[in-house]
């Protein structure tokens, strides 16, 4: 059997409920008196990843990384400027709205700031009907109970859903959205950020929540946070951005334990660790992040990379598969 | 007292005074000493009381809040006592502060030149041109390639992690003997963290300065303090030397905590998390603050708030289980 026959065997075998082919997303910046387009900010910059049904895959990056744009763009409510995407092996890249809208019930978020992505002008019950009243026929009793059981779900009590968002914390916030989220049984949902703005204690009750209803509902994530120890925790694999690339992604073991991309082992040495008996060697990373709009030649990361050499500026290095798995996008590897 | 401590702060009570007669307890009788060029950190979920014991030393609490009761000694003076303007010599000269958000704390319409500059001709009474050449070598030092250029430039033509670096230079300007640090690297990113956490170690020892750490983040108080108070409620549940705290934790919300964290070092399935939330400072459950979440709650618990006593020499905990 050639390669490329295993190759396409093995895609037979692995079911995706997403793939994401070539994604950029090109942001213009207008500048001069008639706002002509002077420049871009390259958000996402050709980045390829598939998702397996039912495996968390995690994305981690600093900000600028792309990852929040990323997120936005595969679910498109932000469109691409190139690049194809498929959910449930269906194109939906290129789709109007309108077609968009069956698989909309499929493919849900939940955001960052729950102050910020709830209408305070609604109580939870009518946050948590709004979904149901657009996508399906349901009478108005069917909403309430299906309100009420989600609440449950999500660890509220049924009497709270005539309250407004103001009146709960931020972690009884973040089970609304969850809540909201999963009204209209979705298959996929992204997570940007869920539990960054919350106290350890609180992010603990939401991460173990979001893990049953995993379970329980079959669902799949795409996991976006800057928090390492979280991804780590809650992912599959896990996939590592930086200015809109992806840099490194792997099985969660190869990347925690075997790192290859230099950007990856600087950035697990940076986090502060409690354990105190196992001092891990801190690599301190020169300077900023460079502007997405204006990326250094070659490898993005050249400029802070501890390793880089001449090849570096002049080429871009492109994610190769160095095992099972586990690709990196970085001039060491490739011979 | 012993004769070095440079900061001494003696059943420290801030209360605010809310609508309705209601009282929120935010710091409720805080004791703890900081020596000379010792690491003390004061750790907490939002809501604990650490920010405000911080705010507390600087006497910037405003209101409805006020110093209700307690000493502040810093360097056998007691700063409870000093007036407004007495306070002003002692705040940016003796005690440095650095808070978490920068974009914030430094002045957007001054460049980050002036705003150095101000601070060391109000304070060392020096001229211009002495505070300009004093200003860039700040600024080198604290890690600015081009010191000349950014004087001129303003806040928001800076990242996050420079402007950090830029409140840390104004902070260390006169020399103090104590910075306080409240949250100083909760709005960076890792790699930005790590540089200034380095750098503000550094600081330290180059300057000889004591810092008091406030933070959230129980993997930066492993990492850069010697000493730990752990805030729950507006008072201290458990006080010891970092090691202690992490190999021995002893109150049931310090092992909670450090059980909900997600860690790098060990995998476990399921996080420990602790149940319920922070009760709100005008409400606190009667007897211990941490009944409602306490998974060792005894009947007792719920009837009177326990000591904070000494279980081991340099180990203090507010808890029965221990009595």
């Amino acid at each position: 059997m050639s390669l490329l026959e295993k190759e396409l065997e093995k895609k037979v075998d692995q079911d995706y409920i997403l793939e994401a082919k070539n994604i950029k997303k090109y942001f213009p910046i207008k500048g001069g008196v008639f706002k002509r387009e002077v420049g871009q900010v390259k958000a996402v910059d050709d980045v390829s990843l598939s998702i397996l049904r039912g495996e968390t895959l995690g994305v981690v990056g600093e900000s600028g990384s792309g990852k929040s744009t990323l997120g936005r763009v595969i679910l498109r409510l932000l469109d691409p400027t190139e690049g194809q995407i498929f959910f449930d092996n269906e194109e939906i890249s290129k789709m109007s709205n309108r077609q968009l809208r069956p698989f909309r019930r499929d493919m849900q978020i939940v955001f960052q700031d729950p102050f910020a992505s709830l209408n305070p002008k609604m109580n939870v019950q009518e946050l948590i009907e709004e979904p149901l009243l657009v996508q399906t026929d349901m009478s108005k009793s069917e909403r309430k109970e299906k309100a009420i059981s989600l609440l449950e779900k999500v660890g509220l009590r049924p009497d709270s859903r005539l309250k407004y968002p103001h009146e709960f914390s931020g972690g009884q916030r973040q089970r609304i959205s969850i809540a909201r989220a999963l009204a209209l049984n979705p298959k996929f949902v992204i997570c940007d950020e869920p539990v960054s703005a919350l106290d350890v204690s609180i992010q603990a009750q939401v991460l173990n929540l979001m893990a049953d209803l995993q379970d329980e509902f079959n669902l799949t994530y795409l996991f976006i946070a800057h928090d390492l120890s979280v991804v780590k925790h809650i992912s599959d694999r896990v996939a590592v951005m930086y200015l809109g690339r992806i840099a490194e992604i792997a099985p969660k073991k190869n990347i925690y334990e075997t790192p290859l991309h230099p950007y990856t082992e600087a950035l697990l040495s940076a986090v502060p660790s409690t354990d105190i008996t196992a001092k891990r060697e801190k690599i301190i990373l020169k300077g900023d992040l460079p502007s997405p709009s204006n990326p250094p030649s070659g490898c993005a990361f050249r400029t802070r990379c501890p390793k880089a050499h001449e090849r570096c500026s002049l080429e871009r290095p492109e994610l190769i598969n160095v095992s099972e798995g586990h690709f990196v996008a970085c001039h060491l590897y490739d011979n | 007292m012993t004769q070095n401590t440079l900061l001494d702060v003696k059943g420290l009570k801030t209360y605010f005074y809310l609508e309705g007669k209601k009282v929120a307890k935010a710091v409720d009788g805080v004791d703890f000493t900081v020596n000379p060029g010792e690491t003390v950190a004061l750790v907490g979920e939002s809501g604990s009381g650490k920010s405000i014991t911080s705010l507390s030393i600087m006497k910037l609490v405003g209101k409805p809040g006020k110093i209700e009761e307690g000493q502040i000694l810093f360097n056998g003076k007691d700063l409870v006592s000093l007036s407004d303007k007495q306070m002003t010599t002692v705040r940016g000269r003796e005690i440095g502060m650095i808070f978490q958000e920068p974009m914030t704390a430094l002045n957007p319409v001054f460049t980050i030149g002036n705003q150095i500059k101000e601070t060391l001709i109000r304070h060392k009474k020096i001229s211009k041109q002495e505070a300009e050449r004093k200003a860039i070598e700040l600024l080198k030092l604290v890690g600015f390639p081009r010191a000349e250029e950014t004087m001129k430039e303003y806040p928001h033509q800076l990242s996050g992690g420079m402007r950090q670096r830029a409140m840390i230079a104004i902070a260390i300007s006169c020399d103090p003997k104590l910075l306080i640090a409240d949250e100083p690297t909760t709005a960076l990113d890792v790699t930005i963290q790590a540089q200034i956490l380095d750098l503000m170690d550094e600081m330290k020892k180059k300057f000889n300065m004591a810092v008091l750490l406030i933070t959230h983040d129980l993997g930066v108080v492993a990492e850069y303090a010697e000493k730990v108070m752990v805030m729950y409620g507006g008072q201290i549940v458990e006080q010891t030397t970092v090691e202690n705290l992490f190999l021995n934790p002893k109150h049931p919300y310090t092992s909670g905590l450090l059980e909900s964290l997600p860690s790098l070092d060990k995998d476990v399935e399921r996080l420990g998390a602790i149940k319920g939330m922070v009760p709100a400072a005008h409400e606190f459950p009667s007897g211990c603050r941490f009944s409602d979440r306490c998974p060792h709650v005894m009947d007792k618990c719920r009837v009177a708030n326990p000591e904070l006593v000494t279980v081991e020499p340099g180990h203090n905990v507010r808890c029965y289980l221990y009595e």
